[in-house]
């Protein structure tokens, strides 16, 4: 610990004893547990509390003290269980009786303040600390600790009942630990009396009739098999194991929730990999037992696990394929596509589910759509994967939705009143057909997917959510389908879908709803970057209104749409597919497109519409768009000077990344993969450089990049130091800066940028010379520059100095109010 | 309690409840897909309509070619267009006390019950339902009025011609009571008859029953029915909506308890969602409008137009339409605009707040500043000068049987580039255009119907719990198009009883109290005696009197002093004589002291036996037994009646009289 805070602690200790200075701010308190902590891991907790005796009287006078407030008292109880958890540390409160007093049944368990769930909480957190040697162990024995954490259980505190199972999992694993050493593990009924104690109360839970406390030793079980992988855990399963088959006797199964978690639990710890202990067979009953609802998680989970018997496997996916097998089976399949499972079994229950009520089938189904998405890109997923039949399922799942199914069954029928109309089951199908668009399907089912896909699209009831998803799940097909066809051409059956897909896209760029404008543009986008070299797609585009449309939306009044529409012209711009309107409505249109980009950059009052335009100036540039490159030097120079005291940090700091983009075109490309690496430069020859330099002057990219060096954001700053790092290091064999230093240029340049430092931004940097700049870039401290700004923005105030004087000065000035007021 | 359906068009309702002493019509809702059948008027000379060919039967018989035109496929009658009332033999009209109106769309047929049946009685409802309600029937008869038709054809309704004619002529329903427009004159007198009523106010009828208004949601002034006694509850459910439009919003509460809920004038489309609908009608508006076609929106003068208005005030600048003329033609376009504004208290709570501030409650006032949207009240006159192309035009009628959308149909019908948006629902869009086709012009059917849809109707009536629901045939099974949808009907328990046309439902629920009054004197003389805690029991000697359907206990004459023992009883004594009653009494008879009290009295072998109902106590010597049971006791001994009026007595004295 530093001098000063040992000079401070004293008075800190004081304050906090004292009740009548209420601590008001607890998260300092937290703080300066964290700082202690740090402190202890690094020093002897026994040097630092005989070096700073007041910590010990602080503890001693809160056992004291009746009144203490609540947060000191917690506060204590974790403070001495941070010390404690060093053995000597422990053994020097020991001797002062602190820690019985503070932990045992004399303190403040018996106290009114044992009320305040903050206190409990305090003493599980402050027991968790101590509780790391053998010695606690016996301390917790003796004091009659574990009872009380058992109690703790069913704390009506969540936080507390949680922290408590977790301390149980933390002192059964240190009794375990500390007795292994030496034995591989328990054997027979040899478990060291600690251990013996939680296990017996775990076992006692299990039988118990009610389900709370069977949920609480699932669920430290739970945490058991999750954090400790020794050998003894293989042990504690094979005693528990009969006890945790005999829940799936009950009806109802109690806690099946938790249940599932703890087989998941075990099931993923690697002591069982190698073992079973009737593990697997648990599972599989389980699976079997459990209802549709509560079996969907364990057998996704079992699913994902890289080892398991192939079995086992089976049946949990036929548990995740039952669902959709009953929707497929309501809805008179045609003849010829397979079904998902061939057995019937558990069918009626899974009906029951499904008809019972409409949040459970549409729980359910939302439920398995989401696990079997999950699924689908894993490498250990089930194989052979059932493409055609879930393709089936999702696209029958969807036609119930919109109430286009006509089912012969009465499931069918049933299926389709709870599903009509429900956006959740909507989104969900709509996601996970998109997922399946990377399967290979027969083609007849290809060309359902798109009719489903623009119906959605098409129908006046789709919400602007489902609609967003419906345009996702279309674009992932379309480009799927490309793909599949393998030729540079689209498919005939594409080119018919595109030719039904633009006049939907025209009336959903029109709608008064602007997300479904927003999601229509970003549709347009994604398409257009993809296929804009596509003589069929071109053809489709142009033959609609859409680009036209897309142009229109530039005015839109909704920002997000100013902005995707931005991204979605400056694209098809790109692929010279943007028509700009020539009605006299537009007399814009005349000057061109970069004129209406650098107006929406000067004028849009919302950042995320200049945002896009200098993203996409940004990537006009990197491609060399014509509009650019017929005068690249105008346009960095228009674009910097309209941009460069925009208030949006993120329009700034894109300004640095075209700065970047066009000094790297003219300077050659930057190491592709760390644009930013400084690490071996390939230095410009001379030349070339003083060129460079001058054009760089010319455009006024030093006194945007400059300027941005100072910014009051720090990502802005940052990028501007990196910029210039990378400049320097390309310019550094040229730069001799004892002679350019003294030039006056270079002087009164140096004087500004002071300036700037300082704040004041107002001044201009004037005209600039290459050898001034070369002399700045070698006098700053860039590299000074770049530490300080990898620095959080709080580092100077998160010293323990300051938390320390802080809390001080908070009593000081509560103080001053008090005299104040008299 | 009897109900007399008489039109069986869900969402046009004609109902006569029979209620105590009471016959109450509700909803006088008048039925004009009838029009459909018939050839559109045109407001100005169409050749192609005037010089349509004469339909022959099959065997060239051209008899009715007068009368029928054929126009693209179809067959028409070339007449002044009929409309299908409601069954007025059913029951005796002249006897209807009084007519309940939901909303001004179930007023329509009013006229032609109140002038023509011999209808005496008053006529209930809301300011705004009376005065739009006279706008739509003003802007009808206009419609009608104006292209005068010489020919009125009859021939054809003929029962057996009729089976000749091709569908859907063969199917019409009730040609024979189909009748032409009723006249301007007749409305005047029809409304005269109507009161005014406010909602949640209390109208006594007859101080049998009490009806009230309640906010339905659906459109201005628009309302549900209470109709209430003492201790029974009718509900009547019209055109209601749940969702935030303009009118104030449904009272949903005051529905509760009913004994029977009459529900009728559900969404007519059950599967389209309002908001999605409104977001389809502006984007091809725009879309028609930005490739420069006009837009032909057939609408009512009152209603959704409002609410379309408003959307498109929201709409057209961020579409860029601004520009863009919006015109509303119709006979009463302009009162419509500003009857909307005036009537604040009945809007919804945003649009009332407005009025305070002091703003128009519409924002459609803002678009008639600006020049945005211009009304006229038909096609010639001003409006022929300002038009302009491409232009959005709200007319009627939404049948396109008349109005002045005929015009616009025969004059925009031949471009593709122009669009014609349906956005009411009481028609089908198909059969409204039967006669224009064939049509280059685009047609996109965007119904918009605001009223309860089946999801909200089961919540309404989970929540309100009525004992009997009882609804039109239609909602009690899935629409026919869509006949898997079983989630497109009402569901509820008991299942709902559904009525027809012509159909009379007796309700299933008896009447079983009565309020009577009891006069103050007569209370005073009463001893009431409590018999258990918090019941209290009193005889009363009186007289009711019955009155208005006032029941009214008044004091008993004293006993009349004229002894002369002859029984005498005029007739017109309407004092019933008061015989001297034997007391009342109540309480039980404890066994074991019973038993003690014969005991005493010298019975001295009594045995008791206990019985599923109470006890018999046996008197063995004299053949005798008393049977205790909790609501009787019986003495039963063999004739000897001193024996039973001695065991009576000691029986009394464990009893109370009064």
């Amino acid at each position: 610990m530093d001098p000063e805070c040992s000079r401070l602690l004293p008075a800190l200790c004081a304050v906090l004893a004292d009740p009548r200075q209420p601590v008001v701010d607890d998260t300092c308190l937290e703080k300066l547990l964290d700082w202690f902590k740090t402190v202890t891991e690094a020093e002897s907790s026994l040097l630092m509390l005989q070096e700073n005796p007041c910590l010990v009287e602080l503890l001693s006078h809160v056992l004291k003290l009746q009144d203490v407030s609540s947060r000191v008292l917690s506060f204590s109880l974790r403070l001495a269980g941070i010390f404690a958890a060093q053995e000597n540390c422990f053994q020097y409160l020991q001797q002062g009786e602190l820690l019985p007093g503070l932990f045992g049944e004399a303190g403040p368990l018996s106290r009114a303040a044992w009320t305040v769930p903050t206190v409990r909480s305090g003493w599980i957190q402050g027991l968790c600390s101590l509780a790391q040697h053998p010695s606690a162990l016996h301390f917790l024995a003796d004091h009659g600790a574990i009872d009380t954490i058992f109690s703790l259980q069913g704390d009506s505190s969540l936080f507390v009942a949680s922290a408590a199972s977790q301390l149980l999992v933390h002192i059964l694993a240190l009794s375990m630990c500390s007795r292994a050493k030496g034995h591989s593990g328990p054997v027979g009924g040899d478990w060291p009396a600690c251990a013996q104690k939680i296990v017996g109360h775990i076992e006692e839970s299990l039988h118990s009739a009610t389900t709370p406390q069977v949920t609480q030793a699932l669920n430290v079980l739970t945490t058991t098999f999750g954090r400790c992988h020794s050998p003894w855990t293989e042990a504690l399963w094979t005693r528990l194991n009969p006890l945790v088959a005999c829940l799936l006797e009950r009806d109802p199964i109690p806690a099946a929730h938790s249940l599932v978690d703890l087989l998941l639990s075990v099931v993923r710890a690697p002591v069982f990999s190698s073992s079973d202990c009737g593990l697997w067979e648990t599972v599989a009953r389980t699976l079997s037992c459990l209802s549709p609802t509560q079996a969907g998680p364990l057998a996704v989970g079992i699913l994902k696990l890289q080892h398991c018997p192939q079995e086992l496997r089976a049946q949990a996916f036929g548990v995740l394929l039952q669902p959709l097998d009953c929707v497929l089976k309501a809805m008179a399949q045609a003849p010829g596509l397979p079904g998902l499972l061939d057995g019937a079994a558990g069918d009626s229950m899974m009906e029951d589910t499904l008809l019972s009520s409409k949040s459970a089938c549409v729980g359910l189904l939302c439920r398995t759509l989401a696990h079997l998405e999950e699924l689908q890109p894993l490498p250990q997923r089930p194989s052979p994967w059932p493409q055609a039949p879930l393709l089936g399922a999702a696209v029958t799942i969807l036609r119930f939705c919109d109430g286009s199914a006509v089912p012969a069954s009465s499931m069918g029928n049933h299926l389709c009143g709870t599903l009509a109309g429900c956006v959740r089951v909507q989104r969900a199908a709509l996601d996970f057909l998109g997922m399946l668009s990377q399967g290979t399907s027969p083609q007849e089912l290809v060309t359902q997917v798109f009719a489903v896909l623009l119906e959605y699209l098409k129908s006046p009831d789709s919400s602007p959510t489902v609609l967003k998803k419906a345009f996702q799940a279309m674009l992932r097909w379309l480009l799927s389908s490309a793909k599949t066809a393998g030729c540079s051409d689209l498919s005939r059956h594409t080119v018919l879908v595109l030719r039904e897909l633009f006049p939907v896209l025209q009336k959903r760029l029109c709608s008064p709803c602007w997300e479904v404008r927003d999601s229509a543009l970003e549709f347009l986008t994604h398409l257009s970057r993809n296929w804009g070299g596509q003589a069929d797609f071109r053809h489709a585009l142009l033959g609609s209104e859409v680009p036209k449309l897309a142009w229109q939306l530039l005015q839109d009044p909704e920002g997000y749409v100013r902005a995707s529409a931005v991204t979605a012209v400056g694209q098809l711009s790109s692929r010279g597919l943007h028509a700009s309107p020539t009605s006299p409505e537009h007399p814009e249109a005349q000057q061109g497109l970069l004129s209406e980009f650098l107006h929406i950059l000067s004028e849009d009052s919302e950042g995320f519409p200049r945002r896009a335009v200098m993203q996409v100036f940004t990537e006009w540039l990197r491609d060399g768009h014509a509009d650019v490159a017929h005068d690249t030097e105008q346009f960095v120079a228009t674009v910097l000077q309209v941009m460069s005291q925009d208030l949006d940090w993120e329009v700034r700091a894109q300004g640095l990344e075209l700065a970047l983009v066009f000094l790297a075109q003219i300077l050659g490309q930057p190491d592709p993969h760390c644009p930013y690496a400084v690490a071996l430069p390939k230095a410009a020859p001379p030349g070339l450089l003083t060129e460079v330099l001058q054009t760089l002057c010319r455009v006024r990219l030093f006194e945007f990049v400059f300027r941005a060096l100072f910014d009051c954001d720090r990502p802005v700053a940052q990028k501007s130091c990196d910029l210039l790092l990378f400049l320097r290091d390309k310019t550094a064999p040229c730069s001799h800066p004892q002679e350019a230093g003294g030039s006056p240029d270079s002087a009164s340049m140096e004087a500004t940028l002071q300036r700037w430092r300082a704040g004041e931004q107002g001044q201009p940097l004037g005209d600039l010379e290459p050898e001034a700049v070369l002399a700045i870039l070698g006098s700053i401290d860039l590299e000074g520059l770049q530490g300080m700004l990898a620095k959080s923005s709080d580092h100077m105030e998160r010293s323990p100095q300051s938390l320390l004087k802080d809390m001080l000065a908070t009593v000081h000035v509560l103080e001053e109010n008090e005299a104040d007021c008299y | 309690m009897k109900l007399y359906c008489l039109s069986g068009h869900p969402t046009l309702p004609c109902n006569v409840l029979k209620f105590k002493s009471t016959t109450i019509m509700l909803d006088c809702g008048l039925d004009m897909t009838s029009t459909l059948n018939f050839l559109p008027l045109p407001l100005v000379q169409s050749p192609r309509l005037s010089n349509l060919p004469g339909w022959s039967l099959k065997d060239g018989n051209a008899f009715l070619d007068k009368e029928l035109k054929e126009c693209s496929g179809h067959v028409f009658v070339d007449s002044v267009p009929e409309f299908c009332l409601p069954e007025t033999e059913l029951i005796d009209l002249s006897t209807v006390d009084v007519i309940l109106i939901s909303n001004y769309h179930c007023m329509m047929a009013l006229p032609y019950i109140t002038e023509h049946t011999g209808f005496t009685g008053t006529v209930y409802a809301t300011e705004p339902t009376l005065q739009i309600g006279r706008l739509l029937m003003e802007e009808l008869v206009n419609f009608i009025e104006r292209v005068p038709k010489a020919q009125s054809a009859s021939l054809w309704k003929n029962k057996d011609i009729q089976r000749l004619l091709p569908s859907p002529l063969k199917d019409a329903v009730e040609v024979s009571t189909w009748r032409r427009c009723y006249t301007m004159q007749e409305v005047n007198s029809a409304l005269s008859k109507i009161q005014l009523v406010g909602y949640s106010q209390k109208i006594e009828l007859f101080g049998a029953v009490q009806v009230t208004p309640l906010s339905s949601g659906y459109a201005l002034g628009s309302s549900n029915w209470i109709i209430q006694s003492h201790y029974e509850k009718v509900s009547y459910v019209s055109g209601s909506s749940l969702l935030t439009t303009h009118p104030q919003p449904m009272d949903q509460a005051s529905l509760k308890n009913s004994d029977v809920l009459i529900l009728t004038g559900l969404t007519q489309i059950p599967t389209a969602n309002p908001d999605g609908m409104v977001g389809e009608f502006c984007s091809n508006l725009a879309l028609t409008v930005r490739n420069g076609g006009n837009v032909l929106v057939p609408c009512y003068p009152s209603g959704v137009i409002y609410d379309l208005l408003e959307c498109l005030y929201q709409y057209i600048d961020s579409a860029g339409l601004s520009n863009v003329p919006f015109y509303f033609i119709s006979p009463v376009a302009n009162s419509s605009l500003e009857f909307s504004q005036i009537f604040a208290e009945w809007l919804c709570h945003n649009k009332q707040s407005k009025v305070y501030l002091p703003e128009p409650p519409f924002p459609h006032a803002e678009l008639i500043q600006t020049n945005k949207l211009k009304h006229y009240p038909s096609i010639h006159g001003d409006f022929s000068n300002d038009f302009r192309q491409p232009c959005v035009v709200f007319t009627g009628h939404p049948s396109l049987r008349f109005g002045d959308v005929v015009h616009f149909m025969e004059l925009w019908g031949k471009s593709s580039l122009n669009t014609v948006i349906f956005t009411e629902p009481d028609f089908s869009y198909l059969e409204a255009l039967a006669p224009y086709q064939p049509l280059a012009m685009k047609c996109i059917y965007c119904p918009i119907d605001t009223r309860l849809n089946f999801i909200q109707v089961s919540k309404l009536l989970k929540e309100v719990q009525p004992l009997h629901v009882v609804c039109p045939e239609q909602y009690t099974q899935p629409p026919p198009a869509q006949s898997h949808r079983m989630d497109l009907l009402i569901d509820c328990q008991p299942p709902a009883m559904s009525y027809r046309r012509a159909e009379v439902l007796a309700l299933p629920f008896k009447r079983r109290y009565e309020k009577i009054e009891i006069m103050p004197e007569l209370a005073d003389s009463l001893v009431p005696l409590e018999i258990k805690p918090g019941i209290s029991l009193a005889a009363v000697s009186a007289v009711l009197h019955t009155k208005d359907n006032k029941h009214v206990l008044q004091p008993p004459p004293r006993p009349a002093q004229s002894t002369s023992g002859k029984k005498r009883k005029r007739a017109s004594d309407d004092v019933p004589d008061c015989k001297v009653l034997k007391p009342l009494l109540s309480g039980s008879i404890p066994v074991e002291q019973f038993v003690q009290t014969l005991e005493k009295h010298g019975f001295s072998d009594v045995k008791v036996e206990d019985t599923a109902k109470g006890h018999i106590v046996l008197l063995q010597e004299a053949e005798t037994l008393i049977q205790i049971e909790e609501d009787s006791t019986h003495i039963i001994c063999d004739n000897d009646e001193t024996l039973r009026v001695r065991l009576r007595d000691l029986v009394l004295k464990f009893l109370q009289k009064f």
